[in-house]
């Protein structure tokens, strides 16, 4: 951008015109203090951040926490190595559909098809490489992109026909789960080969100790670095920054908790080639969201669609995209839930998939009203429910306390989302 | 106020509206309507409900072109049909309902639809940067650049919009009632702003319905009455009860009557 307004050469008049020109490094400073960005008190900006309804991620690790106590005192087995490690492998298939999930939910829309698209996109690959004999890369890869265009007939019929998502994505509930039973024909059920590149995806372990505290050695690393560089760039253009004690705190923070996990994940197995794939997509996605004028499109659409669209930008192109994200993400978890149990089934996709996929987006702290989330918070929320279901089933107890329990979490994450949002509105009308 | 600035009439005109008509279905919503704004002037369009003064914001705008007449900008005629059109002449125009993201930060919303990116990745910090400087030189003062405008004031949230505006260099900035449903301090705020805005020698067109804020602020004051020109007045030199009778149609008498023939000489 080149046409930014600049201040002209002027003789300031007038008393305004001298406090204009009397604003000092001081003042700037407090001009953009506090916030992400300020050298204040960590306590005050959490107090505010709590008053003006800007939690973050604050309550679902609270909530983790809770619920991993809660259940490591009903029974040692559950902070096993063993139970994290396939922990860590089973939030992978819904981990990957809730991601898509967060991306929709930022508009404020809703995607009722990802459980149905998830199972269609295993069926597609299991009958492609097993019943008509395609080697897997080219069967997953149409699998994957299935769904992409899926996404974008859904996206098509919302921003261009007017459709509401939630009718939209409802018919697609029923007629993609459709199709996937026809694809599976009478026998319902294909069986995955058991050394294949798909089983392969979730059945794999970089056994070497190295693998899982290098990526948490490298992942430390770079925030570290992202966030030197940052601080220097602001300090040289004059831009409030971080103090390096918040970085150095910060990064710490991150060392114990990815070291922790990787001695936990190397004793078992070592770190899942699962878990890696999908750490890079949420940073990926992450990155995309919060980095790209693309992802500032999906933010400001989520905060308001005229606002948007007074400054050019093409409103359907990205509700479609992001329909389209939604849907190839369903089908890349389709295909590591297909993995997990090396099979494509009548009931792939099915069951409460679809409402844990949604249920881990908002629990992790993404607004169903839009504009406001971060993919880690499918990470997190889906860490929540699969932790419940986890420790339930270790205890033997009956998967309707399971719904319960769920339900009363998920619950309790949407009040926290609507009381924060009326938070944010009190303090906003000032 | 500067004496001497409005009655510098030497040049042409930054913008000169000449014989403005626009109709909709059976309404006669503009009819001859003649309005100049000039670089470093401030001119209050003023008129009762319904006497199309957003009407006329949005020709200029070019959201809704005029049926007839002639748009001048510097002197020269020009076609505005379209709003980028508009913008690309360096109109700014500020709305009543700001069109701000809630959700984003001050430094999103004011470069939201033109950010600054490398290699396609956000420059937060020159964004940040700009912001600073830009709200430095207009003397806004915010809590935080990187809050979400949803927190702040409705005047503060005002001055975003405002800036926002400024960010494309724009010459002439159309203000749709900027002050409405604001307090006494956030009024004064966006009054003091629109002053910066003179001061840096633009031409501001500012609709509202608050006599006292366009005498504080207004250089001239353009009257609109039934969607015709009904009276321009130096603000220096005229009464409130002339303005008000103008707007009202209550005394169509010399008074209005030497006034409008002071604008058209």
């Amino acid at each position: 951008m080149s046409r930014t307004w600049m201040p002209r050469k002027q003789p300031r008049t007038g008393a305004r015109g001298a406090g204009a020109g009397a604003v000092t490094d001081a003042d700037r400073r407090q001009l953009a203090s506090g916030g992400g960005a300020g050298g204040q008190n960590p306590l005050e900006i959490l107090k505010r951040r709590f008053h003006s309804g800007e939690l973050g991620s604050v309550p679902v690790v609270l909530g983790l926490l809770v619920v991993w106590i809660i259940f490591e005192s009903l029974n040692d087995n559950f902070l096993s190595p063993r139970n994290l490690s396939n922990l860590s492998v089973d939030i992978v298939g819904p981990g990957m559909i809730s991601i898509g999930v967060v991306f929709v939910l930022l508009l404020g829309e809703i995607d009722l098809s990802v459980g149905s698209v998830s199972g269609l996109a295993a069926a597609v690959f299991a009958v492609l490489s097993v019943n008509h004999g395609m080697p897997e890369a080219p069967a997953l890869l149409l699998a994957v992109l299935g769904g992409t265009l899926i996404g974008a007939v859904q996206g098509f019929f919302l921003a261009k026909v007017g459709v509401p998502a939630f009718v939209v994505t409802l018919a697609g509930l029923l007629g993609w789960n459709g199709l996937m039973l026809y694809l599976l024909g009478a026998s319902g059920t294909v069986n995955l080969d058991e050394n294949g590149l798909v089983a392969g995806l979730t059945s794999h372990y970089f056994t070497n100790v190295a693998a899982a505290y290098g990526l948490a050695a490298l992942g430390t690393a770079a925030f570290l670095l992202a966030s030197y560089r940052d601080v220097r760039r602001r300090r040289a253009a004059g831009v409030p920054a971080r103090p390096m004690s918040e970085i150095v705190l910060r990064t710490a923070v991150l060392a114990v908790i990815s070291l922790a996990a990787a001695w936990v994940l190397n004793q078992f197995l070592g770190l899942p080639l699962a878990l890696l794939i999908f750490l890079v997509m949420l940073v990926g996605l992450d990155q995309v969201l919060h980095r790209t004028p693309y992802g500032r499109m999906i933010f400001a659409l989520g905060g308001s669609v005229e606002a948007a669209r007074r400054t050019g930008l093409h409103v359907s192109l990205v509700r479609i995209s992001v329909f389209m994200i939604s849907g190839t993400m369903a089908a890349i978890g389709g295909l590591f839930l297909a993995s997990r149990v090396t099979s494509a089934s009548q009931t792939s996709g099915s069951g409460n998939l679809l409402m844990d996929a949604i249920a881990a987006a908002v629990i992790g702290g993404t607004s169903l009203f839009g504009g406001r989330g971060r993919t880690w918070s499918a990470l997190l929320g889906v860490l929540v429910i699969q932790s419940i279901a986890s420790g339930v089933a270790l205890m033997g107890i009956q998967t309707a306390v399971q719904f319960m329990i769920t339900g009363g979490v998920l619950l309790i994450a949407v009040v926290i989302d609507s009381l924060s949002r009326r938070a944010q509105r009190a303090h906003g009308r000032v | 106020m500067e004496p001497g600035a409005p009655l510098r009439r030497p040049t042409a005109p930054l913008l000169a509206l000449r014989g403005i008509f626009k109709r909709f279905g059976a309404v006669q919503a503009l009819a001859d309507v003649d309005l100049e704004v000039r670089a470093g002037q401030v001119v209050a369009l003023v008129g009762d409900n319904g006497a199309g003064k957003s009407t006329l914001i949005k020709v200029i705008a070019g959201v809704d072109p005029a049926d007839e007449g002639v748009v001048e900008w510097d002197g020269h005629p020009v076609q505005v049909t379209r709003p980028h059109e508009a913008q690309n002449l360096g109109i700014a125009t500020v709305y009543q309902d700001l069109a701000l993201c809630d959700n984003l930060d001050v430094v999103g919303n004011l470069f939201l639809g033109r950010e600054i990116h490398r290699f396609g990745v956000l420059d937060e910090v020159e964004m940040e940067r700009l912001t600073l400087d830009l709200l430095d030189t207009l003397a806004i003062r915010l809590p935080d650049v990187r809050l979400p405008v949803a927190s702040l004031s409705g005047g503060q949230r005002q001055t975003v919009a405002i800036s926002r505006s400024l960010l494309g260099a724009p010459r002439l900035v159309l203000l749709d009632e900027p002050t409405a449903a604001l307090g006494i301090e956030q009024t004064a705020q966006v009054l003091d702003l629109v002053e910066q805005l003179r001061e840096r020698g633009l031409g501001v067109l500012l609709i509202s319905h608050n006599m006292g804020d366009v005498k504080a602020v207004a250089d001239w004051i353009a009257v609109l009455r039934l969607g015709r020109n009904n009276g321009f007045f130096d603000v220096t030199t005229t009464s409130h009860e002339q303005i008000i009778s103008s707007i009202t149609g209550a005394t169509d008498n010399a008074v209005t009557r030497r006034a409008s023939h002071g604008w058209e000489a």
